[in-house]
Formats: C-alpha cells, sequence, structure tokens
C-alpha cells in the first residue's frame, strides 16, 4: 500500500528545492510571470504524478525537461505563431565571433541589455543558454534534456551566444530576428 | 589549425567539454591567433553576462503556496490515496463488524448453550419421572383435581387441561425442578408413551410451538403461551408430539388458564 504522505514529503524533499531552476527555465521561456507561474505550476504536477517513475539520478534535470515538455504544449496551445515553423539550424549562419570587445565588455555589465538580447533569442536558443550557462548542464544532459543529439546542442548554443553577442553589440543586420 | 576549426571548438573548449587533445590543439592555435584570442574571452565575458544575478527569477512565494495546495489537493483527490483511505476506513468498519459478530455470537452461543442445558434437564427430568416411578404427585385425569393441587406449590397457576379426546389423555402432575426454579410437569399419555409438559411462568413473548431436535431419542417442543413457558418431551415422534402441543394451545385457549 503506497504512502502518499510519505511520497510527498519525498518529492518536495528531492524535486522542490529546484522549484527556483523550474520557474527560471519557465520564465525565461514563457516570457512573463503569469505564463511561468502556470507552467511551473503545471509542471510540479505532473512531476509529482510521475514521481513514481523518478529513479533518482538528477532530480533537477528531470524537473526542467517537465517544464520544458510542459511549456511546449502549453506554447502550442496558447501561442501557435510562436512555434509555426521548425528553426532551421543553418539559417542563423554565425559568421565571425570576433567583435568589438570595448562596446561588448561595456554592455556585458549590464544585466538590462543582456536580459533583453536573451529574451529575444528564439525559444529554442533561449532554452540552450538557460540550460547551459544558468543552470550549467554538461551537452550530454540537455541533450538528453531536451531530446536532440549532442550536435544541435552544440550549434545551436554557438549560434546563440554569437546571435548575443551582435545583438549586444547593436548588429541586428543577421540572425533571422526582426 | 586554422581560424574556422578553432571557432569550432572555441565554446566547447569555454565550457570545459573540449577533449584533452582538442584543447592542445586549440590552446596552440589561441598562442599564435590574437584574434580568436579575443574571441575566446569575449566568449567568457558572456558566459560571465548572462550568469549575473539579476538574471535569475526566483520562485514567487505566491506560486510555492499555490502548488504547496495544489500537491496536497492531489494527493486528497488522487483515487489511490482515497483507496488508501477507504481500505482504511474498510479496516476500522471490518474490526467493528467483526467485534460485533464475536459479541453477537457469544450471545448467542450463550444463549443456545443455556437452552442446550435446559433441554438436557428437560429430557432428565422426564426420563427420571419414568425410572424412578415418581411420575406423578397427584393422579387424575380430572383438570379441575389437578389444576388446584398446585396451588401453594408453585407461585403460578399453571393451565390444566385434559385431552382424552385427542387421544392424549390427561394422567396426573407433579412437582419438578428445572433451570433453578420449581416448575408444574402435567403428565400425558399417547397409546403407552408418557409425554412430560413442563410449565413455567414465561420470560418472553409468546411463541407457536417449535420442535427443540431430539435428544437421546427424546423429542422435544416448546411454546410460549399467555405468559407462560411450555416444554413438551417424549419419546413419541415429533409429528405427534407437535400434534399434542397444538391440541393443547388451542385447548387451553378455548378454556383460559385462570380459574
Amino acid at each position: 500500500m503506497v504512502d502518499e504522505r510519505k511520497r510527498l514529503k519525498s518529492f518536495e524533499q528531492t524535486v522542490l528545492p529546484h522549484l527556483d531552476a523550474a520557474y527560471n527555465l519557465a520564465r525565461w521561456l514563457a516570457g512573463n510571470d503569469h505564463d511561468a507561474q502556470d507552467v511551473t505550476q503545471e509542471a510540479s504536477l505532473r512531476a509529482f504524478r510521475f514521481f513514481g517513475n523518478f529513479r533518482g539520478e538528477n532530480s533537477r534535470a528531470w524537473l526542467l525537461a517537465i517544464v520544458r515538455n510542459t511549456f511546449y504544449t502549453w506554447l502550442r496551445k496558447n501561442r501557435p505563431p510562436e512555434i509555426a515553423g521548425e528553426l532551421d539550424d543553418e539559417a542563423l549562419v554565425v559568421e565571425d565571433a570576433s567583435v568589438g570587445a570595448e562596446i561588448l565588455s561595456s554592455k556585458f555589465a549590464d544585466a538590462d541589455a543582456v536580459r533583453h538580447a536573451i529574451e529575444t533569442l528564439p525559444v529554442e536558443f533561449r532554452e540552450i543558454v538557460v540550460l547551459r550557462e544558468m543552470e550549467g548542464f554538461s551537452y550530454k544532459e540537455i541533450a538528453d534534456l531536451a531530446d536532440v543529439p549532442i550536435g544541435t546542442v552544440m550549434s545551436r548554443l554557438a549560434r546563440a551566444r554569437r546571435l548575443l553577442q551582435k545583438k549586444l553589440a547593436g548588429e541586428f543586420k543577421r540572425g533571422g530576428q526582426p | 589549425m586554422n581560424c574556422q576549426q578553432a571557432g569550432l571548438l572555441i565554446d566547447s573548449y569555454a565550457d570545459g567539454e573540449l577533449d584533452a587533445a582538442g584543447i592542445l590543439e586549440l590552446e596552440k592555435h589561441l598562442r599564435e591567433c590574437p584574434a580568436c584570442a579575443h574571441a575566446l574571452q569575449n566568449l567568457k565575458g558572456l558566459k560571465k553576462a548572462v550568469t549575473q544575478d539579476p538574471l535569475f527569477f526566483a520562485a514567487p512565494a505566491e506560486l510555492r503556496l499555490k502548488l504547496k495546495a495544489g500537491l496536497h489537493s492531489q494527493i486528497a483527490s488522487n483515487p489511490m490515496q482515497s483507496l488508501w483511505n477507504w481500505n482504511w476506513l474498510t479496516a476500522a468498519a471490518s474490526a467493528v463488524a467483526v467485534v460485533c459478530f464475536a459479541l453477537w455470537l457469544a450471545a448467542v452461543l450463550t444463549r443456545s448453550s443455556a437452552q442446550q442445558q435446559l433441554t438436557r434437564e428437560i429430557v432428565s427430568s422426564h426420563v427420571r419421572s419414568l425410572m424412578a416411578n415418581h411420575e406423578l404427585d397427584v393422579a387424575s385425569s380430572d383438570q379441575h383435581t389437578v389444576k388446584p393441587w398446585f396451588d401453594g406449590k408453585l407461585d403460578f397457576s399453571p393451565p390444566v387441561t385434559d385431552l382424552a379426546k385427542q387421544e392424549f389423555p390427561l394422567i396426573g402432575g407433579r412437582l419438578d425442578y428445572l433451570g433453578n426454579r420449581p416448575v408444574a410437569a402435567l403428565v400425558f399419555h399417547r397409546n403407552k408413551h408418557v409425554i412430560n409438559l413442563f410449565i413455567w411462568p414465561a420470560t418472553q413473548s409468546d411463541q407457536k410451538p417449535v420442535t427443540s431436535g431430539s435428544i437421546q431419542g427424546y423429542n422435544l417442543v416448546h411454546w410460549s403461551e399467555t405468559g407462560m413457558t411450555f416444554w413438551a418431551v417424549s419419546d413419541v415422534n415429533e409429528t405427534e408430539l407437535m400434534e399434542f402441543s397444538r391440541d393443547f394451545v388451542s385447548a387451553t385457549a378455548k378454556a383460559p388458564a385462570g380459574r
């Protein structure tokens, strides 16, 4: 006989410490607090329902994978245009990475500018940046979490970074962004 | 390694995901190529920029409260949980039922064992009356002789009737002792068979004659009527004893037990 209260306690101890990470990802993906809360709430309840399947390897990655899936389900329902087309990984050709260091270093310190730059990245790039830089997941972990090949993780990450650098340098000539 | 190749490895290098051979080759190139070294510095600056504290969103307290409520309500509405609760309720109910059943069974067993003891006493008394030739204290087929004879000997007045017409002639009566109390015993005959009818005040409501089975070859029928309990015992067969009982009931109903 399953003791549900024990299960909830265990869930609260192993999964809920990552609620900040879950919300952070949802917040970056959804773009606003209200939707991020909805996604995080839904994802956490789902996680609790599936908690029996969790085998205790990396509870943070496990929770964030559910947040990510929940977000895309939510996105299809609420904002279909945003994922109207599959992201063409080759569309964003990244050129020379050597942007003027002087310009960039001043922008790097400007949190609002960096935030805006990340926010305007395509969602598939945004999530890789959050997972890699903010959450510190390895390429392999991100590949598992996002269910894409490692090569795709690497190329998206590289392109996301070049886009960020360009955005921060005020160069929006290329990169597929309006 | 040229700059293009270096450009492909620089992210992995900055992320600590480049293998040892790649690191050696890239670092060699970086020492030789200021542009790529500069790109690496930019990349490191960017990595630092996107991990600055103001960019992290902490879960609002409001969300934590909502989630806590959501999780607890999910527990409450979870079918497994209801099943669990249901099981506990069932277990508790079962326990109560078992106790109730045990008490009931004990009561029934006590009662039935009390009744068994009574029937044994009745049969013993019947057999004794036959063996010791102590069938009668008052030998009379006349109910008007037998009935007054009990007066003063018992604290109740048993109904007495002759059933000669029904071929159960009254032979007489005697005092006996059953269930820790003095009782009236009426003796009837059926051919050569003796029927003892024991009578004492009833502790239960009226009940039609029912057979109580047979003990040591003697049949028993008992009933309650007009505040008296009647036990008939005899070696006549059950059908005849039932017949006797019904005859006695209808005869005493026609001729009320009162004086």
